[in-house]
């Protein structure tokens, strides 16, 4: 594997997007999981294969159909959401159901053979090019710049909202940078696991860390750790195995999470069972 | 001479009335103490007072060098947050306007510490904010309000989920801060906070009462607001 890593330009593009979509995970996904907008951003990811079919359909790079759907969603249900009733599960669901339709109407309407949607559905880390590489190492850099230098804000934002608005930080700002962010990671995750399986990659890392640590920096670098060693893993294993690399990506790290969460639990019995001794 | 005067305030969640002409003078170290029914408007008059709702009617004057300081219930925030009370508290101080690459000073670690000591939390400061009891996450919470050292301290039910014994606690905490600031608390806690509070007012849609605690107004010194 390693030789073959020098030897193509594919594996290299590969390698890269992997080390860069789980440090984007890491950050925004623990962000995700704290301010429970995990089914916020499972509506977001479905939206834009809306902007990638459109994509197809007036000939432009699908993946920044993909950027433009999801960040129109996620400002829009924000907006919605402040104006209306209506419920936030009710609004997703239905821009979910609504961004596939699209999708699907216009790859239909697409002139010629249909293009092979599937490694957006479910990931082909192995077929992103330069153009995909450079966008997504620039929404990476900005994404981690952003967390970094706001980050005392974020804090405060996740743990008490209220309390944020009270003192006077304009929590509207953060709500919008935050919404933002996670279009733009979902996007990023387009090609390593693909539209259906990406909320696994931005939930699990982190929810793995969480099990061993108190502290909301740790759990963002844990995460982005954890992220690399399965997207490398699950590269090199649907590479060796010639399986499809997004689902073994999902898998790996859906097993971690298992494992974790059972060993912790058997450590708990253990330690309770000599402290009773 | 009072520090804080509601005139006349109304407030409205759409079409609802949720209080209507509220008139209230709030003077230095006083400690009130606001009652009534679920739904009576209580919780709206402190967010009224703190900012957080716009009244559709009246005004809200705070004394010119009179700062508030905000204590929410526990139901506010996510108790498994990755978070240790040393955070918390610090983040009390976060400035309002948002700065890139804050850090905290030295300075007001130091604050925090000197806040915790004060408040009977200095060793818990590296605990996660779920680790803790119900008393000692209250403690937190005001000393989290301390920080940027408010003359007026406004609780929303600071003893709701907490057991007896930190109970008495809190309010004899709240007793020792308030011989230096004012007071406002929500509770359905008349019998125990009695003794230190000053006034209770009686809140439901409007200030329907405000009397003096219970034993002095049975002997007759309830009062009407001004």
């Amino acid at each position: 594997m390693i030789e073959a890593l020098f030897k193509y330009t594919f594996l290299q593009n590969a390698f890269l997007t992997a080390v860069f979509a789980s440090i984007v995970c890491g950050i925004v996904g623990t962000i995700i999981v704290e301010k429970k907008l995990v089914s916020f951003s499972g509506g977001i990811a479905h939206v834009s294969f809306g902007g990638i079919g459109l994509g197809y359909f007036l000939k432009f790079e699908p993946i920044f159909g993909g950027i433009a759907f999801a960040i129109l969603a996620a400002l829009g249900v924000a907006q919605i959401r402040k104006r209306s009733n209506t419920n936030e599960d009710t609004l997703i669901s239905m821009l979910w159901a609504a961004g596939m339709a699209l999708g699907i109407l216009f790859i239909a309407l697409t002139p010629g053979y249909p293009p092979d949607m599937t490694s957006y559905l479910f990931g082909d880390i192995l077929t992103v090019n330069a153009l995909y590489l450079r966008v997504m190492i620039g929404l990476s850099a900005a994404v981690l710049l952003i967390v970094t230098l706001l980050y005392s804000y974020w804090k405060m934002y996740l743990f008490d909202e209220e309390y944020a608005g009270i003192i006077g930080i304009r929590t509207s700002t953060l709500e919008f940078i935050l919404y933002l962010m996670i279009a733009v990671s979902i996007v990023i995750l387009i090609k390593v696991v693909g539209i259906i399986l990406s909320i696994a990659m931005l939930t699990a890392p982190p929810a793995i860390v969480k099990l061993f640590t108190n502290r909301l920096s740790r759990v963002m670098i844990g995460a982005g750790i954890l992220g690399i060693m399965f997207n490398l893993a699950g590269l090199t294993i649907s590479y060796q195995m010639n399986i499809p690399s997004g689902a073994t990506i999902i898998l790996l790290a859906i097993s971690a999470y298992l494992l974790a969460f059972l060993g912790k639990k058997a450590m708990i019995t253990l330690l309770n069972h000599k402290v009773t001794k | 001479m009072p520090i804080l005067k509601v005139n006349h305030l109304q407030v409205n969640y759409g079409q609802t009335m949720a209080l209507t002409d509220v008139n209230l003078e709030v003077e230095a170290c006083d400690f009130i103490g606001i009652i009534g029914p679920n739904g009576g408007g209580k919780t709206s008059l402190i967010k009224a007072i703190l900012g957080i709702i716009k009244p559709v009617r009246g005004t809200i004057e705070l004394d010119p060098g009179e700062t508030l300081g905000y204590v929410p219930q526990l139901t506010t925030f996510d108790r498994n947050f990755p978070i240790t009370v040393l955070e918390v508290i610090l983040l009390g101080h976060l400035p309002k306007r948002i700065t890139l690459g804050h850090r905290f000073t030295r300075h007001e670690k130091e604050h925090a510490a000197f806040v915790m000591e004060r408040l009977g939390i200095g060793d818990l400061k590296k605990r996660q904010i779920g680790e803790l009891s119900g008393g000692q996450m209250q403690r937190v919470l005001v000393a989290r309000a301390l920080m940027t050292h408010p003359t007026i301290l406004v609780l929303d039910e600071p003893t709701a989920g907490v057991d007896e014994a930190s109970k008495k606690e809190i309010y004899q905490l709240l007793a020792e801060l308030n011989k230096n600031m004012t007071i406002l608390m929500i509770t359905h806690d008349q019998l125990d906070t009695a003794p230190f509070i000053s006034r209770f007012i009686y809140v439901n849609k409007t200030i329907c009462r405000s009397e003096l605690p219970i034993w002095e107004g049975l002997i007759g010194k309830e009062r009407k607001v001004q």
